[in-house]
């Protein structure tokens, strides 16, 4: 019982109000900052760029908002040619290469937690894109056309995908010529995988061993259940870093929206873009989730996803009221 | 001498163990044949990771006759330091570097502090809306910040925050800097882990509940505290699309606050408007300058991991993210 810890002294019944209070006050307290800042940052921001997206925004002598309806959704899906593409391809984007990335983490973290030399080396040097890799950089260096694996036969690829529909040969070939900056995703994910793989106790191993259990099979019976919870982190981490940094052309295009008044529809078109792209990527947590959540064990898992998030597991408390 | 009298009793079928052993691998000790697989695995991605890296270094000291000549890939034919110099003027270099420290450094410092108490607000704590504010931390952590920008953009703009370091220090103090809510949920696992007893002697020694925080748990969550400053820091000097606009999206040199990475963006411009760029000039744009100007991006950042890059490891271990 891990969490019996983590309440400040239950109050009993008797002496309730008082300590309650004071316990009430002093928690409140601590959270201000952080309640003031994501009412006026947050909460209230979501509230006005929902409005904004269904409406007419202009910057004529101070923002002028006229109420539209779903217009701008209308436009982005109807006459904008840039954005329903940019997402198709954003979505594509992220179903090959989130699989990719967290299947790549999880080889190197195995690979990285056997018994080798120069282990810290090794963890030093996939780890540095983490430091280095942003948008600017990945630009000049594609630009520079080092992104791609040097001895990988880019020709080739594209003969063998030319068979394919456009529309899926197209993101897989973006994957192939940029292959690098897509693995120098995998950093952070890589160190959670090695920190989950020093939690498969050596004792279990060593009992299965002893009842004959081969390699492999220790492999699949005790190692993947145990990193199965990571797996779900690390698609929810690789989810989020590939949708808020980097070479993200949808970002760039709320900008154009917003600041460039050439090109741009204004911030109400700028908003409906954000709010369609948010659901998005929304909608590929979702899935992340029900693919990968433990439908077995529900109470562990639940407790281990809970934790990982950093919530607070209820589950205990009430069986023991 | 056992491994020399054991070795002269084998008969042929334990010899043909031994081999497998080797090869295989046993209980005891990692195959060769697995370890030579591996070794030959990392070493290839290792390298692969680092090409655009190695390229950038060796093409960043060419001279521009060496970018055309095959026979000069990997090695420039003389060490061309002008490449730097010129990347540094385009650069604005020193200017720059010193106002990105700024936009990296105060931030960072007010997220720490803020991010350290809420996070100890909530693993200590119950209080009415816990559970509600929970799910909100929740999610302004998973959702776009694109989503909130043009709002707080507009309000920046109105306070007289925009491109001034206020706009990034105001937010970080309200909890609501880059990724906040993922520091906030690392402070949080940080805090619960501490055992009750401790904070409770405090209290019944008398120590208020905000003495026991500053007594007691921000001690015990100093490795939280160390994860949370590098990242902090690094994020902050790393991002670019946001910063931006907080910056003013089109505001110029000079005009204000930059970081390298922005001046790295916009490297091209810069560089035309320093130098002319007619066809024959001597002192067009080539990528030998560019590498410089993005070796230059990257070096403060890759200075400071080499430097540090023991806890950049052991953080993630350390934040308590992977559960428990």
């Amino acid at each position: 019982m891990s969490h019996k810890n983590t309440r400040a002294g239950a109050p009993k019944a008797k002496t309730f109000t008082k300590r309650r209070l004071r316990e009430w006050g002093t928690g409140w307290l601590f959270v201000l900052p952080w309640v003031i800042g994501v009412s006026v940052f947050f909460l209230y921001a979501m509230a006005q760029s929902l409005s904004y997206a269904l409406s007419d925004v202009r910057l004529t002598n101070g923002l002028t908002v006229t109420y539209q309806g779903f217009q701008n959704f209308i436009t982005l899906f109807t006459s904008d040619t840039t954005f329903p593409l940019a997402l198709s391809d954003f979505a594509l984007g992220l179903l090959l290469q989130v699989p990719i990335i967290v299947a790549f983490s999880l080889i190197m973290a195995l690979m990285l937690s056997s018994k080798i030399k120069c282990r810290a080396m090794f963890r030093v040097l996939f780890f540095l894109p983490v430091i280095i890799a942003t948008g600017p950089v990945m630009d000049e260096l594609t630009q520079q056309g080092v992104a791609s694996v040097p001895m990988v036969n880019q020709a080739a690829i594209q003969g063998v995908l030319a068979s394919l529909p456009n529309w899926l040969s197209e993101p897989i070939l973006n994957l192939f010529s940029s292959l690098i900056l897509i693995l120098w995703n995998s950093g952070v994910q890589i160190l959670i995988f090695i920190a989950g793989l020093q939690k498969v106790s050596p004792d279990m191993r060593e009992a299965a061993r002893i009842d004959g259990a081969s390699g492999w099979e220790i492999f699949w019976k005790i190692t993947i259940p145990t990193v199965k919870p990571m797996v779900l982190l690390n698609a929810v981490y690789t989810i989020i870093a590939l949708s808020t940094g980097g070479q993200n052309a949808i970002i760039q295009l709320i900008y154009n929206s917003m600041f460039d008044s050439a090109v741009g529809r204004g911030y109400g078109y700028a908003a409906a873009m954000a709010w369609t792209y948010s659901l998005v990527v929304a909608l590929a947590l979702l899935l992340a989730w029900l693919i990968l959540r433990d439908r077995n064990k529900k109470v562990v898992y639940e407790k281990r996803r809970v934790a990982m998030k950093g919530g607070y597991y209820h589950g205990d408390e009430k069986k023991q009221a | 001498m056992a491994m020399k009298k054991s070795r002269r009793k084998r008969t042929p079928l334990e010899r043909r163990e031994h081999l497998r052993k080797l090869l295989l691998g046993s209980n005891e000790k990692q195959g060769v044949l697995l370890n030579i697989v591996v070794y030959t695995l990392l070493i290839s991605i290792a390298f692969i990771f680092l090409y655009p890296v190695l390229y950038m270094l060796s093409t960043s000291l060419m001279p521009k006759e060496d970018l055309l000549d095959t026979a000069a890939k990997w090695i420039p034919s003389s060490i061309y330091t002008k490449n730097y110099t010129d990347a540094m003027q385009t650069m604005d270099y020193w200017n720059s570097l010193l106002k990105n420290l700024a936009i990296a450094f105060f931030p960072t410092l007010a997220q720490v502090v803020v991010c350290s108490l809420v996070g100890y607000g909530f693993a200590r704590y119950n209080f009415p809306l816990k559970s509600l504010l929970m799910v909100i931390l929740m999610l302004s952590f998973l959702l776009p910040a694109q989503l909130t920008i043009m709002p707080n953009y507009v309000l920046f703009a109105n306070l007289g925050l925009k491109g001034t370091i206020w706009a990034f220090i105001v937010p970080a103090v309200l909890g609501m800097g880059f990724k906040s809510a993922l520091f906030i949920l690392i402070f949080y696992n940080f805090h619960r882990q501490v055992p009750n007893v401790l904070l409770e002697a405090a209290q019944i020694d008398g120590t208020s509940g905000f003495g026991a925080y500053f007594r007691i748990a921000v001690p015990l969550s100093l490795p939280a505290v160390v994860t949370v400053i590098l990242f902090s820091f690094v994020w902050y000097w790393n991002e670019t699309n946001l910063t931006q606009v907080y910056l003013g999206y089109a505001s110029s040199r000079n005009n204000g606050l930059t970081t390298l990475l922005i001046e790295l963006q916009k490297f091209e411009t810069s560089y035309e408007a320093l130098y002319s760029q007619w066809d024959a000039s001597p002192n067009k744009l080539n990528g030998a300058i560019r590498m410089a100007g993005t070796m230059l991006s990257i070096l403060p950042l890759l200075l400071g991991y080499l430097g540090l890059q023991r806890y950049f490891i052991e953080s993630v271990d350390k934040s308590g993210i992977t559960g428990e």
